[in-house]
């Protein structure tokens, strides 16, 4: 893998940083009128997600990570793997449960997934922004009630469990935005 | 950097009228000074030496230069400037552009206004005076002037005598501050260390609704500034002001000795060679100023972009020109 000077550092360049692939958030270069410069970097370590400060001497340079995004089609759970498939060379990937985390349970499968690469293994794997998914179990709740106030929780078919409007019933199908984990709307199932 | 949306100016015109206004603000106080605004050329054949700057260079071919000729970019106009001194104009200022290679960032871009001027007969505090009558005359509303000096900063900030310490205490010193990355970096020298620790632990916070006079450096950091001897280290007899955590202004009482002056280039050089940076023609015209006789005198070099950042809260360098690097 190349390595890169710290004048070609901008934000979402994948540096590696402790033995873990890091992207730049912010690069900002600090320089007396007479002195040494520096880059003063905050990057987010994509193996732990958090964001770490660094300073580096300004013009040296730091190895690349070998990381890219690819839009997969999730396949199937073999009860410790996800498996993921490129739809352009139907190559396949198996990702683990720490490169899933809290997304695990809005996985369908058909989907497709927005999975990060590093050397060629998932290290973070990210759902549709928006899933459509089937209600199997909720509170049958009241006959004729559709204000859609106050709401009740409802669990998926994926296991995920959000708050629907009282209205919502069991079989029914439904819009979820995975970024807030909330209800949108009613949906038929496509 | 191509395409046709990008044509416009990166500054609302409503700034650029601000700068306009600054600009008008700064010739008017020299005017009442009695101070002359003088040019002086952005091309010439020397060129800084400083081996934390880079200059950027040019050809000239034609008349005079049949075969062509190198000619450096000014990093500012404080060579050009000390042969008028030298010269007898007395008192001077200049707003130019210069041209700094590698910098573009937040605070910096490759080319930018400076406001420089000399003055005879003043020392560095003298002129810290004139610089804060200027910022009162071109602020809104004058702001209280703090002055510290280099040592008594550090140790304020970070219980450390800068003019002492040992590169490791440094280094030491800045892996418990947490900044990031410390321990791994390669910094040959103490003013390195000086500079991380002053850059991202004390710079910030200085300047606070204040006009912040930082003075006296370590002597190592004199860059073409004189050698105060007489007190328990010697120092530099330097300033730099500080608005709003950014650095405004960097002033000297000015070395005028022609033979300190060679040997700090030669030093320069040196250095830049071991830091396999290429070496840059001196100035042998400004040598030859200093041995016809530079006037005893205080000279100051002032951001102009910065400054307008400052007067209209600003925060990118960028939001104050008309055209950045990547709109030029």
């Amino acid at each position: 893998m190349a390595s890169y000077s710290t004048s070609e550092f901008k934000g979402g360049l994948k540096l590696m940083l402790d033995g873990d692939p890091c992207s730049i958030i912010e690069n900002e270069i600090v320089k007396p009128g007479k002195g040494q410069a520096f880059n003063r970097v905050k990057l987010r370590n994509l193996m732990t997600g958090r964001v770490i400060e660094r300073t580096f001497k300004s013009g040296e340079s730091v190895e690349g990570a070998d990381v890219m995004e690819m839009d997969l089609q999730y396949l199937y759970n073999d009860g410790e793997f996800w498996h993921f498939m490129d739809n352009d060379t139907f190559e396949q990937y198996s990702a683990d449960a720490r490169s899933l985390g809290d997304n695990a349970k809005w996985l369908k499968e058909q989907d497709l997934c927005t999975v990060t690469l590093w050397n060629g293994t998932p290290i973070i794997v990210e759902p549709p922004n928006f899933v459509i998914l089937a209600i199997t179990e909720t509170d049958p709740g009241l006959k004729g009630d559709t204000s859609g106030g106050g709401g009740k929780p409802a669990t998926l078919e994926t296991g995920a469990v959000v708050r629907v409007p009282l209205f919502v019933q069991i079989g029914e199908v439904i819009k979820v935005d995975t970024r807030t984990g909330e209800y949108v709307s009613r949906a038929k199932e496509e | 950097m191509s395409g046709a949306a990008d044509w416009r100016p990166a500054a609302p015109l409503e700034r650029l009228r601000e700068r306009a206004a600054l600009l008008a603000g700064i010739r008017d106080f020299f005017l009442r000074a009695g101070v002359l605004e003088v040019e002086t050329p952005v091309c010439s054949v020397g060129a800084n030496t400083d081996p934390h700057i880079e200059s950027m260079a040019t050809r000239y071919r034609g008349p005079g230069a049949a075969r062509g000729v190198t000619l450096y970019l000014h990093t500012s106009p404080e060579f050009a400037m000390k042969r008028l001194l030298a010269a007898g104009s007395g008192p001077i200022y200049q707003i130019c552009r210069v041209f700094r290679d590698g910098e573009a960032g937040r605070l910096h871009n490759p080319e930018f206004t400076m406001l420089e001027w000399y003055r005879p007969g003043f020392d560095h505090h003298r002129l810290i005076d004139e610089v804060a009558a200027l910022l009162s005359h071109l602020l809104p509303r004058p702001l209280p002037v703090q002055r510290i000096s280099y040592g008594e900063l550090f140790q304020r900030e970070l219980g450390v005598d800068p003019h002492v310490s040992t590169a490791d205490r440094l280094r030491a010193l800045a892996v418990a501050q947490g900044i990031g990355g410390a321990q791994a970096l390669d910094l040959t020298d103490r003013d390195a260390w000086l500079d991380l620790l002053m850059s991202h632990c004390i710079e910030p916070g200085l300047g606070r609704g204040t006009l912040c006079f930082v003075y006296d450096y370590p002597a190592s950091q004199a860059s073409l500034a004189r050698i105060a001897r007489d007190g328990t280290h010697p120092v530099a007899e330097r300033f730099e002001l500080y608005m709003e955590g950014v650095e405004l202004a960097n002033g000297f009482h000015e070395l005028a000795d022609p033979l300190e002056q060679r040997h700090r280039f030669e030093a320069d050089l040196e250095r830049r060679e071991g830091a396999g940076l290429p070496r840059m023609p001196m100035d042998e015209r400004l040598l030859a100023a200093l041995e016809a006789g530079l006037p005893s005198c205080a000279g100051v070099a002032l951001g102009v972009d910065r400054l307008l950042m400052c007067l209209c809260g600003a925060r990118h360098i960028e939001q104050v020109l008309a055209f950045p690097l990547e709109r030029a």
